[in-house]
């Protein structure tokens, strides 16, 4: 039934911010099956809301499941699917990389070229800070290799759509 | 109304305010408060069972059976975890069930305190929704919000944790005019273009079926769906969850589809080119193998779940709402396509599915040697106590049996473990079923294996008043294990002879629990045999029904296999191209 080929899809999650929510949904993702890329959760605008960016890649059915499944969740407000041109999409990536000073103006013009920033210098080291979209970080990632990464750590995607309407506001 | 209470008192008076009459459960240490209050109400009636999965099932039984939810509580930990199967049964089978159970002081959760247990964590899920309240003053609303979850929308278990501390605190008691679940929407009325589209669909289908599954019974929607079916002229079926819904009376019926549905039924869904599903969930037990599961049929899906519509199988009209107002209003749309002219023309396909019904009735033999056939047994004992008796079944060949050979003609009188198939769920099913319904004649058809899983609850039945009845199905075995055995282990039984032919002596068990026992193990004596437990009314009736254990239950679609390939006897398929 489920052969179709597969789309990254990127869901917005309005939730109640209450003990055990972020379980809930982990614990339905994973029971149902459904594939998670990314999962970032953080406060809104509104006090006691949270909203959850979730990125899944899927076909389309499977996707109206995943919506309807969330949907079911008493502490789910509102999902939203955010479209690639209606919306923006950030990630945050923290690397550190080894550097003494032998190679550490290439990495400085590697930042440059990225418009990242550097933020922490050490005698062998040096951490970056990029963000971007998913696939800006995996360039930068790709450039950096060579020269050796000690260290990765990455957000989940968050993503916004574009215009003045609030999405809290078609939640009930 | 601001007088200080306990939560305790707080939680009791919730109860009431939520028109609670009966609770099945077991104190323990952590919701030991909230038994102190309980004893002084003169609404709520508690049943002290033997188990708490007991609790849970007979909470089960009689929401089940009334429409009601039904309500178990249990204190932390063991007791908390022993709920854990009937929370599940009850979410599979979206039965509507408040369970509440006691947790350990708040100070104490999550430091592996005696008799603690996540249970909000485990039981996530397996309920529709759950809540840990360790704040006295959430009690009301929590209690208000467990009821309104459990009994509305696709009904289930609603679990609400409580901790002792906040069960012990002062408190005031504030009933909520209102319940706060922003997130919780139920569906509108069905829209009404997506009626007139699936009434297009069956007026020019010409092998159109209703599919009609357990939400029907839950949504009480049976007269609704006679009336569509009244007004069409297709032909139903009825799943195992579903048995009541529909008269077995009525001409248009075919019987139960699925793994050990009848060759009508079964073909009937193979054949069809339209299929009209009524909550239902396309579970495999009914489709088979789902890729070759009616292969021509076109589906339109009426469901209060929208998550259900298309999750099996893809969709032509899906209409998510309540099935009364679904039904009423494709009723009502195909009374404007009869109107316009437009009328299905089902003659040739009732020609192929009266064939295949006169062909291939669902029957039985009786032993060569003499012995009891269970068929048998279940046939006469559904004759003798009639449809407007109640009958909970376990799970396994008696519940097959007792979905084929019994006639239902009522919703709410056919009681199974459909989803789960829990062993054990009969006795206190029906023990829960007659509490809501005293006046009914309840009987458990049970087997020897599921009955040693729950017989304990016969001394709860005995010493409380509820005279239940049990026709065990003693085949000595754990038939339906053994079935497969004979079919697809070359007669390896590895582990499956109970040897309850020997041990224990169920009619001595009876008496034990206070109850009448009887044993029957001639075809000439069941009439008289059930006809004797029928006037026992002072106390519950066991019948130990010793039969033959070599019966099988046919037809049989086997696991993972197609429905086209269903047999009604060992190697014997159906010939679907005959007509008579």
């Amino acid at each position: 039934m489920r052969e179709a080929a597969t789309t990254r899809y990127t869901l917005s999650v309005l939730v109640e911010d209450t003990p055990g929510v972020l379980a809930r949904v982990a614990a339905l993702f994973s029971r149902r099956g459904f594939n998670i890329e990314s999962l970032a959760v953080g406060p809104t605008e509104v006090a006691g809301i949270s909203r959850m960016t979730v990125v899944v890649a899927m076909d389309r059915a499977s996707l109206d499941q995943v919506i309807a499944q969330l949907d079911k969740l008493i502490n789910v407000l509102t999902i939203e699917v955010l479209t690639r041109d209606a919306s923006v999409e950030r990630e945050l990536l923290l690397v550190k990389v080894l550097a003494d000073a032998t190679i550490r103006s290439t990495i400085l013009e590697i930042v440059t070229l990225f418009r990242v920033k550097v933020i922490d210098v050490g005698v062998d080291s040096i951490i970056i800070e990029a963000t971007g979209s998913t696939d800006k970080l995996a360039a930068l990632l790709r450039v950096l290799e060579p020269y050796g990464i000690a260290e990765l750590v990455q957000s989940g995607v968050v993503a916004m759509a574009r215009g003045a309407r609030r999405m809290i506001d078609s939640a009930p | 109304m601001s007088e200080h209470i306990t939560g305790a008192q707080s939680l009791i008076r919730s109860l009431e305010a939520a028109g609670v009459d009966v609770v099945f459960g077991i104190p323990g240490g952590a919701i030991l408060p909230a038994y102190d209050p309980l004893m002084d109400s003169r609404q709520v009636r508690h049943i002290l069972v033997r188990h708490e999965q007991a609790a849970g099932h007979a909470a089960e039984g009689y929401a089940a059976a009334t429409g009601r939810v039904g309500v178990c509580m249990a204190t932390s930990g063991p007791g908390a975890t022993n709920l854990v199967t009937p929370i599940a049964d009850a979410h599979m089978d979206s039965v509507p069930m408040v369970a509440i159970t006691g947790q350990v002081p708040s100070h104490a959760i999550g430091t592996d305190a005696f008799q603690e247990a996540d249970i909000r964590g485990i039981t996530m899920p397996i309920t529709k929704h759950n809540f840990l309240i360790t704040d006295a003053a959430e009690i009301p609303h929590a209690i208000a919000a467990a009821f309104h979850l459990a009994g509305t929308g696709r009904p289930g278990p609603v679990l609400v944790d409580i901790s002792k501390d906040a069960l012990t605190a002062a408190t005031t008691f504030h009933w909520p005019d209102r319940i706060h679940l922003p997130g919780y929407r139920l569906p509108g009325a069905p829209d009404p273009a997506s009626l007139a589209a699936a009434a297009r669909l069956i007026v020019d289908s010409r092998r159109p079926v209703l599919y009609v599954g357990g939400g029907v019974i839950r949504a009480e929607a049976h007269t609704e769906l006679r009336r569509l079916a009244d007004l069409t002229g297709i032909p139903v079926v009825t799943t195992l969850m579903a048995r009541g819904a529909f008269p077995d009376s009525h001409p248009q019926h075919l019987g139960m589809p699925g793994m050990h549905g009848s060759v009508a039924a079964v073909g009937a869904l193979q054949s069809a080119d339209l299929l009209i599903a009524v909550g239902t969930r396309f579970d495999d037990r009914v489709t088979g193998r789902l890729d070759t599961f009616a292969p021509d049929a076109q589906v339109v899906h009426l469901d209060i779940d929208p998550a259900e519509i298309g999750k099996n199988r893809e969709v032509a009209v899906g209409v998510a709402g309540d099935a009364r107002l679904s039904l009423t209003g494709l009723a009502a749309a195909l009374v404007t396509e009869h109107a316009a002219g437009r009328t299905g023309d089902y003659a040739a396909w009732w020609r192929s599915l009266d064939s295949w019904r006169t062909t291939y009735p669902v029957g039985y033999d009786h032993p060569s040697d003499g012995t009891l056939s269970p068929q048998f047994v279940i046939e006469t004992l559904g004759r003798i106590a009639g449809p407007e008796a109640i009958y909970a079944a376990g799970v396994g060949q008696h519940q097959m049996w007792a979905a084929q050979f019994i006639r239902y003609e009522h919703p709410r009188t056919w009681l199974n473990s459909g989803g789960l198939g829990t062993m054990g769920y009969a006795v206190p099913a029906a023990m829960g079923a007659k509490v809501g319904r005293p006046d009914a004649t309840v009987w458990a058809v049970d087997g020897d294996g599921c009955f040693q899983m729950t017989n304990q609850e016969l001394a709860t039945c005995a010493i409380n008043d509820i005279p239940i009845k049990v026709a065990l199905i003693n085949n000595s075995s754990l038939g339906m294990v053994r079935q497969w055995q004979t079919l697809f282990y070359n007669e390896r039984y590895s582990q499956t002879d109970l040897h309850s032919h020997r041990f224990p002596d169920f009619v001595t068990l009876a008496a034990a629990y206070g109850c009448h026992g009887l044993r029957c193990d001639s075809p000439d004596e069941v009439a008289a045999t059930i006809d004797k437990a029928m006037s026992l009314d002072d106390a519950p009736v066991v019948v130990d029904f010793v039969v033959h254990k070599d019966a099988m239950v046919w037809p049989m679609v086997a696991a993972g296999t197609s429905n086209s390939d269903i047999k009604v006897a060992r190697d014997l398929a159906p010939d679907w191209d005959r007509e008579d």
